[in-house]
């Protein structure tokens, strides 16, 4: 029981948590802009002789696309419309190389399916960033648990750090399973 | 079921009290531009400030895998071992800070710029608060 009790706990710990960054207590739009100026976002030190003239993350991101999460871009369609033409080389002459398959994971228990596009990954990605040390090519091959992804591996390496954070649970599951007659089915699809 | 002695019952009580605050602070604590990178292995130590990577501003003029294949950047704030010899010697973020494609390494307080004391690692808000901090 006390066993219970303590899952019960850490449960709502992590609803907690996933719920104040989903819910931010103050609204972007409102009191608090929803890009600090470099000298106010207690990473750049105000004194320092630089800061003067590096670009205020609100001069460049406010034109683009919004989102509600992260940069409050939505880097996706700022390159996918244009808004954005960032270089995909220096020195190479490697061409944009871009996939479009999707792949499905199915075994996300109680979670819609996930629905992962390569078309989105390789807009910005080389397939060596994933393949094959991180992801194998092979559907299925690569164990790993949102726990994983939770600590900052697999898809945590990018999502949760620069791409669109773990509170957007269903931008990335996605996909509803079909509700089968037979409980058995069903069990089998997990 | 194994018996836990009430105190044990009570640590982990007060365990799990203490993660759901610090989950319930760390969001609001959080302001740096998401993405933002302290690289502060060195720099301190050198007597330098810590240098701020914004990812922001970077991804606006480069896909991701400009730094992170030709570059040869690793994915893991913290993993990469950046001196300033090699920056010099024209590698790493040299590859672009060289006077030709960015700024060049003379700019010292450019990239230099963070608070002292800072952390290597990334920063930024939107993140679950939770167990997703590594």
């Amino acid at each position: 029981m006390v066993q219970n009790l303590m899952k019960g706990l850490l449960a709502l710990c992590i609803g907690l948590g996933i719920a104040q960054g989903a819910f931010p207590a103050e609204p972007a739009s409102t009191e608090k802009p929803a890009w600090l100026p470099l000298a106010q976002d207690d990473l750049h030190d105000p004194e320092g002789p630089g800061i003067k003239f590096l670009q205020e993350p609100a001069e460049s991101l406010s034109t683009l696309p919004s989102d509600v999460v992260g940069n409050r871009v939505n880097w996706v369609r700022a390159l996918d419309k244009g808004f954005i033409d960032p270089r995909i080389n220096l020195y190479s002459n490697k061409k944009q190389k871009v996939l479009d398959l999707d792949v499905i994971r199915r075994k996300t228990g109680e979670m819609n399916m996930v629905r992962f596009p390569h078309r989105q990954h390789t807009e910005w990605l080389d397939c060596t960033n994933c393949h094959e040390w991180l992801f194998k090519s092979k559907a299925g091959a690569t164990k790993f648990s949102m726990f994983d992804v939770l600590k900052g591996d697999f898809c945590g390496r990018c999502h949760g750090a620069v791409a669109f954070p773990l509170t957007q649970c269903n931008r990335c599951h996605s996909v509803p399973r079909r509700v089968s007659a037979t409980p058995a089915a069903d069990a089998g699809r997990k | 079921m194994t018996y836990l002695y009430p105190q044990i019952i009570f640590s982990k009580l007060f365990g799990a009290c203490l993660l759901a605050s610090l989950m319930l602070l760390a969001p609001l604590t959080a302001q740096a531009e998401y993405g933002d990178v302290v690289l502060n292995n060195r720099a301190e130590q050198s007597g330098m400030r810590p240098v701020i990577f914004p990812h922001w501003f970077h991804r606006i003029r480069f896909k991701c895998k400009v730094c992170h294949t030709e570059v040869g950047f690793e994915m893991r704030a913290g993993a990469n071992d950046i001196l300033m010899a090699d920056i010099i010697d024209g590698k790493l973020c040299g590859k672009c800070h060289n006077n030709k494609i960015a700024w060049g390494p003379q700019n010292c307080h450019l990239c230099h710029s963070g608070l002292p004391g800072l952390k290597t690692g990334i920063r930024g808000g939107d993140s679950t608060g939770g167990p997703g901090k590594w």
